[in-house]
């Protein structure tokens, strides 16, 4: 059955994305289709792809309001009792919407209240108080309850607001009209957004995102999560929050196990939001992980944010010059072994993504999930879309976010669909071995930190030059919001 | 660090071919409570080295669990409430894990195994 489905907007190309998840997450055994394949999305007449407004064909009403209150792009969805491009096109699609459909939300012992919405206008309570009149051929015999009404129904708007605002163009005036079935609870973002955290690190996943890619992973209760860049554990909390169990490693030790004190660590930051603590935190590296042989098809998602070098570099065990092969092996003494610090040298992204998908490949169940983000460098607006492969996994949503002129980050999200051969094993332990020979060669070719901070090319002579290279403000920002 | 983790290191140190199972080496012991899930128990059976985990458990001083065990036994309500405790609520808060095969000790602080290498055994 189609929905309509009112997205926040904000974050464009994560939207279907995470209905799309949320239904294969939701959909029952019977309901196949809507879990092997793509689901069916409409626009509405004249709508531009990035509007908030898109039908999408969902196999039930409890599929549809699980999906959108599990969802946190999903402002709300609802059952199209009719649209139309004028107040006299909507109430002729009202009326002749089955009343088999209408009656039963209508009952004279229900209770009701109808909201008023617009994209891209204000309009005041006069006028939504009209506009709600106008509705009064609809035979509502219910009471009105604003506070906690059985049934809530929505009018919404959409109309030409002009242009460079900053929003889609559009081209005609819309009018909805429908029965609410769930939305977002976005009371969960002021809950958990970072300015209240204790613990933060430099790149703490912010709160939004990280229920976004808890989603992308299909995290439910009894579900085993791992981050093996876990940081401050801002991913891991997401996780937790629906549920899942966590396990978190990272290579700094500071991070994982000291904190900034006693009630400012880790595990203080799950206290905080009253949170079931990780199973278990692990200090590791992501190039040597510590996993016993045979180990393998253990973690339903693996969900991370793996050090790109711009904004935090990834390091791995082996030291600086071993690494570049100055200096031989460095022998601890016997004496210092206990208390030793291991030296650590960087960790291309390349090695880093490599690893991560070997170890993917290897420790996730069939049919689990793997969501990290991987940073694009952007040009002239075309962002080079090739993305990290590997031969058990199928890439199945890309959502890009810009970050600046120069990059931005993609969420990819890929599922595991074929076994972790022995070939397979054997192929990543020779590239394990190159990249270990060739490191400098590795460490130059995945630079993204000069991409993105070297200084810009075009000549700067003087202010008043800069000012009329200036280019005009976007008229359509598209994916910037 | 729990016993499920326990059950899913192993020392990786270059050379070491048997790194698994570690030697538990205890200074503080905690017990955890943690949500019991029958789903997950049934789920992470077949993964676990069943034997590491009895070994493990008695060494943190727990001895319910029986030396061998059949899958059928993971109907009985009693089993996985035992089998829960061994893997998720008993805690090696403060000692080390120590490779079978050289002796090198991973110390746990905190709850926190360090397993990062030194730079001659990588």
């Amino acid at each position: 059955m189609w929905y309509l489905c009112m997205f926040y907007h904000r974050l464009l190309d994560y939207r279907k994305a995470e209905v799309e998840s949320l239904a294969q997450l939701f959909a029952n055994d019977e309901e196949d289709q809507y879990k092997t394949q793509r689901l069916k999305w409409r626009l509405p007449l004249h709508h531009h792809p990035d509007s908030p407004f898109h039908f999408v064909d969902l196999p039930s009403e409890d599929v549809a309001r699980n999906v959108s209150n599990r969802s946190i792009l999903v402002k709300g969805m609802y059952e199209l009792w009719g649209e139309g491009g004028s107040y006299e096109e909507l109430e002729e699609a009202i009326r002749s919407y089955p009343d088999e459909r209408k009656l039963p939300y209508l009952e004279p012992d229900s209770t009701f209240k109808i909201n008023v919405d617009t994209f891209g206008k204000v309009i005041s309570l006069q006028e939504q108080t009209q506009r709600i009149h106008g509705l009064s051929y609809i035979p509502f015999k219910g009471r009105v309850n604003l506070k906690s009404p059985e049934h809530k129904f929505w009018l919404m708007e959409t109309d030409d607001y002009g242009v460079n605002n900053g929003l889609p163009p559009i081209v005609q005036r819309r009018i909805f009209f429908g029965r609410e079935i769930g939305g977002a609870d976005r009371k969960l973002l002021p809950t958990y957004q970072l300015k209240s955290r204790t613990y933060l690190g430099p790149t703490a996943m912010d709160a939004e995102i990280a229920f976004l890619m808890a989603n992308q992973a299909l995290v439910m209760p009894g579900k085993l999560v791992y981050d093996p860049f876990v940081g401050t554990g801002s991913i891991l909390i997401a996780a937790a929050h629906f549920g899942a169990m966590t396990m978190g490693a990272d290579i700094d030790i500071r991070v994982v196990r000291d904190g900034r004190g006693p009630d400012c660590n880790v595990w203080s930051n799950f206290k905080q939001y009253g949170l079931p603590m990780p199973i278990a935190l692990l200090r590791a590296d992501n190039n040597l992980p510590p996993w016993r042989t045979g180990l393998k098809e253990i973690f339903d998602a693996i969900i991370c944010d793996p050090p790109y070098g711009v904004r935090a570099g990834g390091r791995k065990s082996g030291g600086r010059k071993l690494m570049k092969g100055v200096v031989g092996p460095y022998t601890v003494p016997d004496d210092k072994r206990t208390d030793h610090i291991p030296s650590t040298a960087s960790y291309s992204l390349v090695e880093c993504v490599h690893d991560l998908l070997d170890l993917a490949g290897r420790m996730l169940v069939m049919g689990g999930r793997l969501v990290f983000f991987y940073p694009v460098v952007r040009e002239d607006d075309n962002v080079n879309n090739s993305f990290p492969e590997h031969p058990c996994f199928q890439l199945i949503a890309t959502s890009e976010q810009i970050l600046s002129s120069r990059y931005s980050r993609v969420l990819l999200t890929m599922v595991k669909t074929s076994q972790y051969t022995e070939e397979i094993a054997e192929e990543a332990r020779l590239k394990h071995k190159d990249f270990k020979e060739n490191h400098l060669k590795w460490l130059e070719d995945g630079n993204l930190h000069s991409a993105v901070f070297s200084p810009s090319d075009l000549p700067l002579n003087g202010a008043a030059d800069a000012k009329t290279s200036k280019e005009p403000k976007p008229k359509y920002r598209g994916k910037y919001v | 660090m729990r016993l499920l983790t326990h059950n899913m290191l192993s020392s990786n140190i270059k050379g070491v071919t048997n790194g698994f199972p570690l030697r538990i080496e205890i200074e503080k012991v905690v017990e955890k409570q943690v949500e019991f899930n029958p789903d997950f128990l049934k789920n992470m059976f077949p993964k676990i080295e069943w034997k590491a985990l009895v070994n493990a458990s008695h060494s943190m001083g727990y001895v319910e669990l029986p030396e061998e065990v059949e899958p059928s036994r993971l109907d009985s309500e009693d089993f996985l409430h035992k089998f829960h405790h061994a893997l998720l609520e008993l805690h090696l808060e403060e000692g080390a894990l120590v490779c079978p095969e050289t002796g090198r000790r991973f110390p746990v602080s905190k709850g926190i195994p360090n397993m990062l290498l030194h730079e001659d055994e990588v």
